[in-house]
C-alpha cells in the first residue's frame, strides 16, 4: 500500500471506557503500521483527556476509538468535545466497533470523521484513515 | 494438488487409515467416565442427562434481568448464565459518574445484594445451576449470591453454579482486571478455598480458553494456553497449603467451539487427556475426580458476521454440534445477530431451540462419543495434544505462565495470530461466506434489541433510595472489618459475606481492595 506523502500519517488509537475487547484495535493498529504509519496504540480506560494529550504530543492527524460495548455514541462525544476545548481542529475522530447501522450517522452527526463498523474490510478502514490523511495534506 | 490445513494449520491428508493411529489407542481412550477421559468426563454422559443449555443474558436493571431469565426457563432453558456490566465487573457503582453510560449496558448493573436479590426473585436458587462471568470482582459477587441463596432459606450444599473467577486470563485476553496479579490471584484462591471447603455443588473457578481463542489464538494455543493456567493455578493454590485433591475436583474448564467441526471435537478429546496426565503426574492426584476435566463450551461471537446475520445461525448449528460430539457438560449457542448488538429475545430463543434440537432431534446424543476410533479424529486428537503440549513445556521453560504473562508476550502471540488471520480473510485465502465471498450489496440489518436508556436512571435511583436508609455504622464496620482481612493472609470471604449482609455496596468494597492492593496497568501491546 502506498505511504503517505509527505511524511506519516500519524494515527492515535485508544480504547475508551471500560472495554477490554482490543483484538479489533490492535489488528487495525498493525495494518496501518504496515501500511507506513506511525501508530501509538494508548489502550484501555483511555479517558478524552488522556487521548488529547497525547495526539497533541504525537502530533496526530487521527484518533481512532474502538469500542465494542456499546457506549460509542457517548465516548465519541465526549473526545470530539475535549478535542474542540483544546483546540485540535485539524485532528479527526474516527470510531470503529460493534456499532449497530442506525448509530453511523449519529456518530458523524456528532463530529466523527469516519466510522467503521464490524464487518468493515481492514483494507477499508487503512485506506479510510489514510485517505483522511492525504486529504488535509492536500495529496490527491 | 493444493496443500490443506485445520483452522490450526495442522496440515490435512487426503484420508486417514489405520496407520495413522498409533496401536496403543486403546489406552490412550480407556472408557468414557475413566481415565484418561480421552472419551468424556462421565459413564453415561447424555445418555443419562443432557448438558445443560445454559444461554449467556443480563442487561438494564435487576428486575430487567430477571423478566429474561424467567423468559428462557419457560422456554426450556435448564440452567442460567449472568452476564454482568462492565461497572460491576470492574467494581464500580452504578451512581459513580465515571461509569454512568456503561450501567446496564452489555449486562445487569449489581450494586448491593439486594440487587442479586432482585435478579433471582421468584428463582429458587436451590433448585438451579447458575454461571457467573465475573473474574475481579468476583468474590464480592458470590458473596451477594451466597447472602442472596440464605435470604431464600437455601442450604450452601444445595447451591449449584460456576463463578468464572479466571483472573489470569483476564491479562491475557478479556482485560477486565483491576488489581496487581499476585493480590488478584490470592482472591481466586480464597474464593477455591472457600468453595471447596462449603460449597459441594459449586465450582469456584472456570478455567478458560475461551476469550484468548476470541482474541484471535488457534485451537492448539487455546489448549495449551488453558493447561499453563490451569497448571499456574494449581501451584498458587498448593503453594497456601491446599491439597491438591481437596481443590482439583471441582475446578471446571472452559473452551470456545468454533467452526473447524472434526478438529473443535478433537480438541476437547486432547484437553481431557492432557489435564488427566498434568493432574496425575505433575500434581499426584489421588482422586479420579481430580483428573476428571469437565467443561462449559461456548459458542463463539467472533466468528460471527454482521454481513448477512442469518447465516449465523448455521455457523452456530455447527458449532453447538462440535461441542456435543466433543462432550461439553454445558453449552451456550449465540444469537445471530449479536455481531451488531446485544440479542433480542426471538434470538435468543432460537439460539435455545438450536440447542434443543442438536439435543432431542438429531440423535448424536443417543451414544457416547460417537467420533471414537475414527482414524481423521484420533489423528487429529493426537496432533493437538502433542502440540499443546509443545506451548505448556515452551511456558515453563519460560518461567512459568505468570511471569510470562507479566512480560506480556502470551498477549503477543494471540495480537499476532488474530493479524495472521485477518490477512488471510482480506487476501482470499479464508473464506467468509457474505463477507469476502457470495456478497450481497443491498443488506438490510435485522431488528435489533432496543436499548432502554432508562433502566441505567432507575438502577441509580435504587441505589441512592437503598443508600439512603442504610444504617451506616454496621456499614462502615464491616468495610473496615474487610480492610483489615485484605491486608493479612486471612481468606477474605467471610468478611466479604458480612460486607453484604451488612449493606456495602460493591464499589465500596472494591475500593477497599484498591485501596490494599492497587490498580494494575497491562504492559504496552507494542
Amino acid at each position: 500500500m502506498a505511504v503517505s506523502a509527505p511524511g506519516r500519517a500519524r494515527v492515535v488509537l485508544a480504547k475508551p471506557g471500560l472495554d477490554g475487547h482490543d483484538r479489533g484495535v490492535k489488528v487495525v493498529g498493525m495494518a496501518l503500521r504496515d501500511a507506513g504509519a506511525e501508530v501509538v496504540y494508548l489502550g484501555l480506560h483511555v479517558s478524552p483527556e488522556q487521548a488529547v494529550a497525547a495526539a497533541v504530543a504525537e502530533d496526530a492527524d487521527v484518533i481512532g476509538l474502538s469500542v465494542l460495548s456499546g457506549v460509542h455514541l457517548a465516548v465519541t462525544e465526549a473526545l470530539v468535545a475535549e478535542c474542540r476545548r483544546a483546540g485540535l481542529d485539524d485532528v479527526s475522530v474516527v470510531v470503529g466497533g460493534t456499532i449497530p447501522p442506525q448509530d453511523v450517522p449519529k456518530l458523524l452527526g456528532i463530529g466523527a470523521r469516519a466510522v467503521y463498523p464490524v464487518g468493515t474490510p481492514l483494507g477499508d478502514v487503512v485506506s479510510g484513515v489514510l485517505g483522511i490523511v492525504d486529504e488535509k495534506r492536500g495529496v490527491s | 494438488m493444493t496443500d490443506l490445513f485445520t483452522d490450526s494449520g495442522i496440515e490435512l491428508r487426503p484420508f486417514y487409515d489405520e496407520d495413522s493411529v498409533g496401536s496403543d489407542l486403546p489406552e490412550r481412550l480407556g472408557e468414557p467416565g475413566h481415565p484418561p477421559f480421552t472419551r468424556g468426563a462421565y459413564e453415561s454422559m447424555y445418555r443419562g442427562r443432557l448438558w445443560s443449555m445454559r444461554q449467556y443474558a443480563g442487561y438494564g436493571s435487576a428486575a430487567d434481568t430477571n423478566a429474561r431469565y424467567r423468559y428462557l426457563l419457560s422456554q426450556g432453558q435448564t440452567a442460567l448464565s449472568v452476564a454482568f456490566d462492565l461497572p460491576t465487573q470492574l467494581g464500580f457503582d452504578s451512581t459513580d459518574d465515571r461509569v454512568a453510560s456503561e450501567v446496564g449496558r452489555v449486562g445487569v448493573a449489581i450494586d448491593t445484594v439486594e440487587d442479586m436479590e432482585m435478579v433471582f426473585d421468584g428463582l429458587p436458587i436451590d433448585q438451579l445451576s447458575v454461571n457467573f462471568t465475573i473474574n475481579a470482582t468476583a468474590p464480592i459477587i458470590l458473596a451477594f449470591y451466597l447472602v442472596a441463596a440464605e435470604r431464600q432459606g437455601a442450604a450452601m450444599a444445595d447451591v449449584a453454579g460456576t463463578l468464572q473467577n479466571d483472573i489470569l486470563k483476564e491479562f491475557l485476553a478479556r482485560k477486565t482486571f483491576i488489581f496487581p496479579p499476585d493480590h488478584s490471584i490470592r482472591l481466586v484462591a480464597d474464593v477455591v478455598e472457600y468453595a471447596s471447603a462449603e460449597l459441594p455443588r459449586f465450582n469456584g473457578i472456570s478455567i478458560t480458553g475461551y476469550h484468548a481463542r476470541e482474541a484471535g489464538c488457534d485451537a492448539i494455543q487455546e489448549v495449551g494456553l488453558t493447561m499453563a493456567s490451569a497448571v499456574a493455578y494449581s501451584e498458587a493454590f498448593r503453594a497456601r497449603g491446599l491439597d491438591f485433591d481437596f481443590f482439583a475436583p471441582r475446578l471446571s474448564f472452559h473452551f470456545a467451539s468454533q467452526l473447524d467441526l472434526f478438529e473443535e471435537a478433537a480438541k476437547v478429546r486432547a484437553a481431557r487427556r492432557m489435564w488427566h496426565r498434568i493432574a496425575t503426574e505433575r500434581f499426584g492426584a489421588t482422586k479420579e475426580a481430580s483428573a476428571r476435566l469437565r467443561f462449559f463450551s461456548g459458542c463463539s461471537g467472533a466468528t460471527l458476521t454482521a454481513q448477512q446475520p442469518l447465516n449465523n445461525v448455521v455457523r452456530s448449528t455447527l458449532q453447538c454440534l462440535a461441542a456435543v460430539l466433543g462432550g461439553a457438560q454445558s453449552i451456550h449457542v449465540m444469537g445471530y445477530d449479536e455481531a451488531l448488538e446485544i440479542p433480542t429475545e426471538e434470538s435468543v430463543r432460537l439460539a435455545l431451540r438450536t440447542q434443543q434440537i442438536i439435543a432431542h432431534e438429531s440423535g448424536v446424543a443417543k451414544v457416547v462419543d460417537p467420533l471414537a476410533g475414527s482414524y481423521f479424529v484420533e489423528s487429529l486428537t493426537d496432533t493437538l495434544e502433542e502440540r499443546a503440549w509443545a506451548l505448556v513445556e515452551e511456558i515453563d521453560a519460560g518461567g512459568g505462565y505468570v511471569s510470562m504473562l507479566a512480560e506480556g508476550i502470551p498477549q503477543r502471540w494471540v495480537a499476532e495470530a488474530a493479524d495472521r488471520y485477518e490477512r488471510d480473510v482480506a487476501q482470499g485465502a479464508k473464506i467468509r461466506v457474505g463477507v469476502n465471498k457470495y456478497v450481497e450489496d443491498d443488506e438490510v440489518a435485522p431488528p435489533l434489541f432496543e436499548i432502554d436508556v432508562e433502566a441505567a436512571d432507575r438502577q441509580r435511583s435504587t441505589l441512592r433510595r437503598r443508600l439512603a436508609a442504610r444504617d451506616e455504622k454496621p456499614a462502615a464496620e464491616a468495610l473496615s472489618a474487610l480492610r483489615e482481612v485484605l491486608k493479612s493472609d486471612d481468606n477474605a470471604m467471610p468478611a466479604l459475606l458480612h460486607c453484604a449482609r451488612s449493606g456495602c455496596t460493591l464499589g465500596e468494597i472494591a475500593d477497599e481492595m484498591r485501596a490494599v492492593f492497587g490498580e494494575y496497568r497491562e504492559p504496552q501491546a507494542w
